[in-house]
């Protein structure tokens, strides 16, 4: 194994940066505090040794240590199961929860990128014992180094997650009332009794209007989850003007039955139009929730199917 | 694991009517039936009930308004 010990080294420490790297592209997503970022970056280093591992180990014809990366890879699936279980329980104590929907999004994620890193080192090391072994050092280094940028961008592409202004037109609304009831535009919220209530939401609320623009994008908008991941990002960056005793400020996402389009009302901290239009259109689309009637045949028979 | 509440399947904590809609609301049910002496009234006991009960305030427009738990 020994004349492999240089390559395993650099394929996994190039794994680990590749980690560090994607793991900051993910801070918007999770804003996780610094223990968290630790351990994900370690379990990252973890997984770039077993890719570095596997193929020399093969070389080597160690066959039994590549059946324990295979015990090991199971490892992974846990993070899933770890992530879930922390974020639901933080998400009790949050005043707009998250969502069972997009923390399963979010574990779901860490998973992956563990097993995108395995698959990365792996390649890495495979670059390195078919083509650059039997260069010099620099060169090998510059040549790996390359390969893990070329490697990370292809990540960040495919990773990218679609965002709400992708499925839907979104505007702003008017938030009226219609005796206790509260509008925006024609889409209904509730029923509000208290005039205390009705006053603050007047004054302070916004509402908009969000028009999907197709049955794909209807279908993928009506999941509840989904609905859910909006409310809480609108609240956590606009600011939420609610505390555990007035339940009726409750950001709200409703979807008018006939037409398929979504409303939201919500009363943020500060009432900036602009910047609630923002945050809704980077809103990612959670992977769950989307659906594809235009993929079928049944779809593309509906009348309200456009090309 | 936590459930998000989608339905509106939800318990009314109390109704409060102004006294001469106190006829239309009939006994039983859940939840006690508070009657005002005035609209102003009424919007008080609401709001002390609706912050103390963590509850949602409606108003059915025929002079009572219930507190709903969501």
């Amino acid at each position: 194994m020994k004349t492999y010990f240089f390559s395993i080294v650099l394929t996994t420490s190039l794994g680990g940066i590749l980690r560090l790297l994607i793991l900051r592209s993910d801070y918007r997503q999770y804003p996780t505090y610094p223990h968290g970022y630790i351990s994900h970056l370690s379990l990252g280093f973890i997984a770039a040794a077993l890719g570095a591992v596997a193929l020399p180990a093969l070389l080597a014809e160690e066959f039994v240590a590549v059946t324990f990366l295979a015990m090991a890879a199971q490892q992974f699936r846990e993070i899933r199961n770890t992530e879930r279980e922390t974020l639901a329980s933080l998400d009790t104590n949050e005043l707009v929860p998250r969502g069972q929907h997009y923390i399963e999004g979010i574990a779901r994620d860490f998973e992956a990128r563990n097993f995108l890193i395995i698959a990365s080192t792996l390649v890495l090391s495979a670059l390195d014992l078919a083509l650059l072994r039997g260069y010099g050092l620099l060169f090998r280094v510059t040549g790996l180094v390359a390969a893990t940028l070329l490697i990370y961008f292809i990540i960040r592409n495919i990773a990218k997650d679609k965002r709400l202004e992708h499925l839907a037109d979104i505007r702003q609304g008017e938030v009226h009332f219609e005796g206790p009831n509260v509008f925006v535009d024609d889409i209904h919220f509730m029923n509000l009794g208290l005039e205390e209530a009705r006053e603050e939401y007047l004054n302070r609320a916004l509402g908009l209007v969000l028009v999907p623009k197709t049955i794909d994008a209807a279908a993928t908008l009506a999941n509840i989850g989904q609905r859910q991941a909006i409310v809480h990002i609108c609240a956590k960056l606009l600011g939420i003007y609610k505390d555990v005793d007035t339940p009726e400020f409750t950001p709200l996402v409703r979807r008018q039955i006939k037409s398929g389009k979504l409303g939201l009302l919500i009363i943020p901290a500060t009432r900036d139009p602009q910047a609630l239009i923002a945050a809704v259109k980077r809103v990612p689309v959670l992977e769950g929730s989307v659906s594809k009637p235009s993929k079928s045949h049944a779809g593309r028979e509906r009348d309200d199917y456009q090309d | 694991m936590t459930i998000i509440k989608t339905s509106l399947g939800n318990i009314v904590l109390a109704t409060v009517v102004l006294a001469e809609a106190s006829q239309l609301v009939a006994s039983g049910g859940a939840g006690p039936v508070y009657v005002a002496r005035d609209a102003q009234e009424q919007q008080r006991i609401v709001k002390y009930l609706s912050k103390i009960t963590e509850g949602v305030v409606h108003d059915l427009e025929n002079g009572v308004l219930i507190i709903v738990h969501h």
